[in-house]
């Protein structure tokens, strides 16, 4: 066979642990978090034992949104810039383990909204948002799953990731333009944080693991589309 | 059977090589003088990457005005990748081309120098003959877009049929057709992928025909086929291709050339490997 | 070194809104002779409409309250209908890699198609407005025009994103089903400014209280139109 200068994809090829201990350490943290939440934590006055939630919706919030999805963001921009294919499989990652985190949103949501106000779902600003923007990001994974060439696949997905990062601000605009039953922000407001410091400091912790946890779940997920793409590309040499 | 080979100028009784020197005679005759021709395609070190793999590996070449390049090889060989980056149509990861004298890529317009043949007609089956010659006339920027349509419909025989929708049509016609909608714009650089496909005998025939006679009008081809008899009796240079690059390089109308060789060669490179 | 192309004298350079004009006059030509992506969407339309109106108890729901909703669902699925025929007529026998192989312009590609979708989409939407005013009995008097230009508006945000999926969708295997799974997203800040601006005026509301939404829905077409042009050449391999 005559011997060809195929060159394998840029970046090393990762050893392949059989444990993992980033990922077990931000298990035990967000674990941990949860047990100081339901246990070391006094019970808010008003809303009751329903709003522990608030511990694991709005950090998963804050990552899901703002973390994952900023990270496909600018990662789709640059690669449509670079075409380093290692943007394409950050974007790639940050997808489908942002989902994940805007799947917990989805889910503690309407078990809070429940519990405090007796509906399963309200068609409020923050909410609604999150719905839309997990439904973004899953045509955006669909999208990569239809493509054949890799090539091709990240060009594609990285457009319209690009596309994605100018919609969010006008899906907001757009919710927003409803008001609605959403608790007011608490933490991420202008003004001092108004939480009791032992409830912040739970949330904090809570915030903590759980961007541990992402960054695990990625790092992770990266591994695995450069284990996968080297294979595809000693195979297609 | 010996392949037919290309004769272009018939051999002048007295002139050392046989043929009489190519300004009097206005067609260039058969390989012989194809070096003093100007060059049309200039390539080095071309290398085309998808991802981690090199479709087209280091490259380099040249043709001439009235070159014909065959390109042969298995599927996957960058035939193909090769053919678009010569026109300007793939962007080359490294080395560097030239279109009569433009670096490519070039501008938008530099496109217009190519025109694009393949086994797809590249035509709208709702629309007659005539509208889709036209709209390609049109759109490669041609100023009399009419006459330009009447007459490369009338040198390929298609003009009686110009209202009738291409849908309506045979294979061999509408490959007719997309020859006219490929050339109406009068391209120095013809580029043909895999041509042939689904034509009969006399299809193919009749479409080495009118090659020959776009190589005499001093326009460049570069041919992809699997189609060995056609592709060598119209080529001024035969290659195999595999991996991405030339691993056999021949000139079939020189003295010389061992058509029962090649043939071995490419049976071995093109189905070495298959059961 | 000659760095330009050969001059020849029957040739004329690459010109943006003539070569995109063209484009579009040769889809809306083709489609205008094949009819396919048309009556299937005003067929839609129509049964749409008539859905609806049996579906829904006056009683319970003034019309100017449901009309809007009707009006901006059908604009928005036969809308796709037409998406997807965009560069499905170019995928038949390779069409495309004509168009590509040209000296037209990339950004003049595109613009002819988001023209030939636009008038598409407006012209379905010309036939839907009036259906759904007669079968709601509505009342639009001197806000047709206002109306009008909303249905515009909206057409050219849906016409420029929806030709770029069109696009992005030619490449992959389930175009028809990818389409819309890609889109419905990028048609919220659209439809949704689009139902509530038609519902202020088929409430006879003063106009005012649509213009947080009517400037909405025109940053999205500035933004978007803008983007989609930009972006479009990276659909294409290069």
């Amino acid at each position: 066979m005559a011997t060809s200068a195929a060159t394998i994809s840029r970046g090393t090829v990762p050893d392949v642990k059989a444990f993992d201990s980033f990922l077990a350490i931000s298990l035990i943290a967000v674990l941990a978090s949860c047990v100081r939440a339901i246990w070391f934590t006094p019970v808010d006055a008003m809303l009751g034992a329903a709003q522990k939630n608030f511990y694991v919706h709005v950090p998963a919030a804050i990552v899901g949104l703002y973390v994952a999805c900023g990270l496909l963001a600018i990662s789709s921009i640059l690669y449509l810039w670079l075409k380093d294919e290692r943007l394409d499989r950050l974007a790639e990652a940050s997808a489908e383990v942002g989902l994940l985190f805007m799947g917990i949103v989805l889910v503690t949501g309407p078990i809070w909204a429940r519990t405090s106000w007796g509906t399963w779902w309200v068609w409020e600003a923050r909410i609604t948002s999150t719905l839309f923007l997990w439904l973004l990001v899953l045509g955006y994974l669909v999208l990569r799953g239809a493509v054949e060439s890799p090539e091709s696949r990240a060009r594609l997905s990285a457009v319209m990731g690009a596309l994605a990062a100018l919609l969010v601000p006008f899906i907001h605009l757009t919710v927003k333009l409803f008001r609605g039953m959403h608790p007011q922000p608490v933490v991420l407001k202008p003004e001092k944080p108004s939480m009791p410091p032992e409830m912040l400091a739970t949330f904090l912790m809570a915030t903590v693991a759980f961007l541990l946890l992402f960054f695990a779940l990625l790092r992770m997920r990266m591994r695995w589309a450069t284990l996968r793409d080297a294979r595809a590309a000693l195979e297609g040499a | 059977m010996p392949i037919p080979h290309e004769t272009g100028a018939t051999a002048v009784a007295g002139h050392p090589s046989g043929y009489p020197p190519v300004a009097t005679l206005g067609v260039l005759p058969t390989g012989v003088t194809v070096e003093a021709a100007p060059v049309a395609v200039r390539a080095e070190g071309l290398v085309r990457a998808f991802g981690g793999r090199r479709a087209v590996n280091e490259v380099s070449l040249s043709l001439h005005e009235g070159d014909c390049l065959a390109l042969f090889g298995p599927n996957g060989a960058g035939k193909t990748t090769l053919l678009r980056l010569l026109g300007g149509l793939l962007k080359a990861t490294r080395g560097t081309a030239q279109l009569h004298g433009v670096p490519l890529p070039g501008p938008a317009e530099t496109r217009r120098l190519v025109g694009l043949i393949s086994h797809n007609s590249m035509l709208y089956p709702a629309l007659t003959v005539r509208e889709n010659v036209r709209f390609a006339a049109e759109c490669q920027g041609v100023l009399e877009a009419d006459q330009a349509t009447t007459q490369v419909l009338g040198r390929l025989r298609v003009l009686d049929r110009e209202q009738t929708p291409v849908r309506f049509l045979s294979r061999g016609l509408q490959q007719r057709v997309s020859i006219a909608r490929a050339l109406v714009h009068g391209p120095r650089l013809v580029l043909l992928d895999e041509p042939y496909t689904g034509l009969d005998e006399v299809g193919a025939l009749a479409f080495t025909d009118a090659l020959r006679e776009l190589k005499a009008g001093g326009a460049t081809l570069v041919l992809v086929t699997h189609n060995l008899v056609e592709g060598l009796s119209l080529a001024t240079r035969a290659v195999i291709m595999r991996d991405g690059a030339f691993v056999y390089d021949e000139r079939p109308s020189a003295v010389g050339f061992d058509l029962a060789a090649f043939q071995a060669r490419y049976r071995s490179l093109v189905h070495e490997g298959i059961a | 070194m000659n760095t330009t192309a050969p001059a020849t004298a029957s040739h004329r350079p690459p010109a943006f809104f003539a070569d995109a004009i063209r484009l579009a006059r040769k889809d809306l030509l083709i489609e205008f002779r094949t009819r396919s992506a048309f009556l299937a969407a005003t067929v839609f339309a129509v049964l749409a409409v008539v859905i609806f109106r049996f579906t829904w108890d006056p009683t319970a729901i003034p019309a100017f309250d449901l009309a809007p909703g009707v009006l901006w669902v059908i604009f928005t699925f036969s809308g796709l209908l037409g998406l997807n025929r965009s560069f499905g007529l170019e995928q038949a026998e390779r069409a495309y890699d004509g168009l590509l192989a040209s000296q037209m312009s990339r950004e003049s590609i595109f613009a002819g198609k988001v023209l030939a979708n636009l008038v598409f989409v407006a012209g379905v939407q010309a036939l839907t407005l009036p259906a759904v005013a007669l079968f709601f009995d509505l009342q639009v008097g001197s806000a047709w025009g206002v109306l009008i230009g909303i249905v515009l508006c909206a057409s050219l945000g849906l016409a420029a994103v929806g030709t770029l999926f069109a696009a992005i969708a030619a490449n992959t295997r389930l175009a028809e089903l990818l389409l819309p799974m890609m889109t419905l997203p990028f048609f919220v800040p659209l439809v949704i400014p689009a139902a509530q601006t038609s519902a202020v005026i088929l409430r006879g509301q003063p106009l005012d209280d649509a213009l947080p939404w009517f400037k909405l829905l025109l940053a999205f077409d500035l933004v978007f139109v803008t983007a989609c042009l930009a972006v479009f050449p990276f659909t294409i391999e290069e």
